[in-house]
């Protein structure tokens, strides 16, 4: 029953793909602006809320990918897991 | 340290090679940390600077990487119940008091002692550090799988129920890992440590992990998880002190954070497959395999400081490169039994389930 639930379970394509594209959209403007994001992020003082800003907004949508790139390749949890109380 | 980075000249030109070495070396480092809560991070730093980024750009880069990514890997570690906010966050507190002062010894000694004195103080940090802990650890998980227990629950350490017995009032803190109330005297030093070692040689965990496994009573998964939030709270501190003088390279932090993710993913699903102790197996054998890395240096800056005979610039390269492709081994073997455990645990897995269906059609 299990086995069957598993290999019925739907797998997050629409997320991941969502996730992928707007992650690009980052990366891509992060390196074709690259000249123009070094000379404010290096200026220091209150621009330093600059380079945590993006730290956070990158960790949320590429992490949202690749948690679901994983998930959409079958690597997932053991099914029991070894939760600690 | 702001007139060192006062434009952005200083950070490096990128290209296609420069990018996807720094995405791999994230994506290992990040495998590494999901499993054993940190470990990447020393890797990082002389990664980026062998390619030619200023030291103190490479350590902020790094800390702007580690802080996101430490997120990610605890919130994901949280989903399989293994965090302990609470512990996390008042260690990280204190973690953040140690890298303050850690990075303020750093800065007296290279006054006094120059970049040579400096280096060789990092160095016999690694080695000391690396060979009292790391060793310790290493023969507490060879016991555990030596006496055939590994299936067992991890015992609470003698010294772990002394500090749990004692009551200071006032000072009482409950942690759910723990089961039990410690008095926050007791984290207060633990979480300074860890700090100082993050600031001294960029991985707090080789400290912090141990400390909250042998001293407090964690188990070793809960451990490894909530080093994560420790490692949030010191890069999120970190970064901020270094981007107040714009030594943040985000090209650099991002990019590798774009390998660390996919890893530190893997890292953290990979704890559900395992048993407590390949924690601790992998943690010893990365600690080991660094100190001699390390202990390689040592002779180079002791030259340096002519404190023997001075060597020749060969042998001082050679020592250089053989000690850089050590680190990487270190965190490779580190990567290759995470994933190697992670797929006979998978495969375990399929084959119980397997054999569970066959029982039912029968």
């Amino acid at each position: 029953m299990s086995a069957f639930q598993n290999k019925t379970k739907k797998r997050p394509y629409g997320a991941m793909i969502f996730a992928g594209l707007v992650s690009c959209a980052l990366y891509a403007a992060l390196l074709i602006k690259q000249d123009v994001v070094n000379s404010y992020f290096s200026l220091g003082g209150a621009y330093a809320f600059l380079p945590i800003a993006t730290a956070f907004v990158f960790s949320f949508v590429h992490g949202s990918f690749t948690g679901n790139f994983w998930t959409v390749l079958g690597v997932e949890a053991a099914k029991k897991k070894k939760e600690v109380h | 340290m702001h007139d060192i980075a006062q434009s952005a000249s200083q950070f490096i030109n990128l290209d296609a090679v420069t990018i996807i070495y720094l995405f791999i070396v994230g994506f290992v480092g990040g495998l590494v940390s999901g499993f054993i809560g940190s470990g990447g991070a020393f890797v990082l730093t002389p990664a980026m600077m062998s390619l030619g980024v200023p030291g103190l750009v490479a350590v902020a880069s790094n800390m702007c990487h580690k802080f996101p990514k430490a997120l990610i890997g605890s919130i994901k570690r949280a989903k399989y119940g293994q965090v302990d906010v609470k512990l996390g966050v008042v260690l990280g507190i204190s973690a953040e008091a140690g890298v303050l002062y850690g990075a303020h010894i750093q800065e007296s000694i290279k006054k006094t002692f120059g970049d040579a004195g400096s280096n060789l103080y990092v160095s016999m940090s690694f080695v000391v550090i690396l060979a009292v802990v790391g060793g310790f650890v290493l023969r507490d998980a060879w016991k555990t799988y030596k006496s055939g227990n590994a299936n067992a629950e991890e015992k609470v350490t003698k010294l772990a129920r002394w500090v749990q017995s004692i009551n200071i009032p006032g000072t009482m803190v409950y942690f759910k890992s723990l089961n039990a109330r410690i008095s926050v005297l007791f984290t207060i030093p633990l979480g300074f440590a860890t700090g100082m070692l993050a600031a001294t040689i960029a991985v707090g965990g080789f400290i912090g992990v141990p400390s909250m496994i042998y001293v407090m009573g964690a188990p070793s998964l809960m451990a490894s998880a909530t080093e994560l939030v420790i490692a949030f709270v010191m890069g999120l501190g970190g970064t901020f002190k270094y981007a107040m003088h714009g030594m943040v390279d985000i090209r650099l932090a991002m990019i590798i954070l774009a390998g660390s993710l996919f890893g530190i993913q893997l890292g953290a699903i990979g704890t559900t497959y395992v048993k407590p102790f390949m924690i601790k197996v992998v943690m010893g054998i990365i600690m080991v395999i660094v100190l001699f890395s390390r202990a390689l240096m040592v002779p180079v800056y002791l030259s340096q400081l002519h404190l023997i005979q001075p060597m020749a610039d060969g042998t001082v390269k050679l020592l250089k490169n053989t000690s850089f492709a050590i680190m990487i081994a270190a965190l490779a073997i580190g990567a290759f039994i995470v994933l190697k455990a992670m797929w006979q645990g998978r495969r375990a897995e399929r084959l119980s389930s397997q054999e569970a269906l066959g029982h039912v059609k029968a």
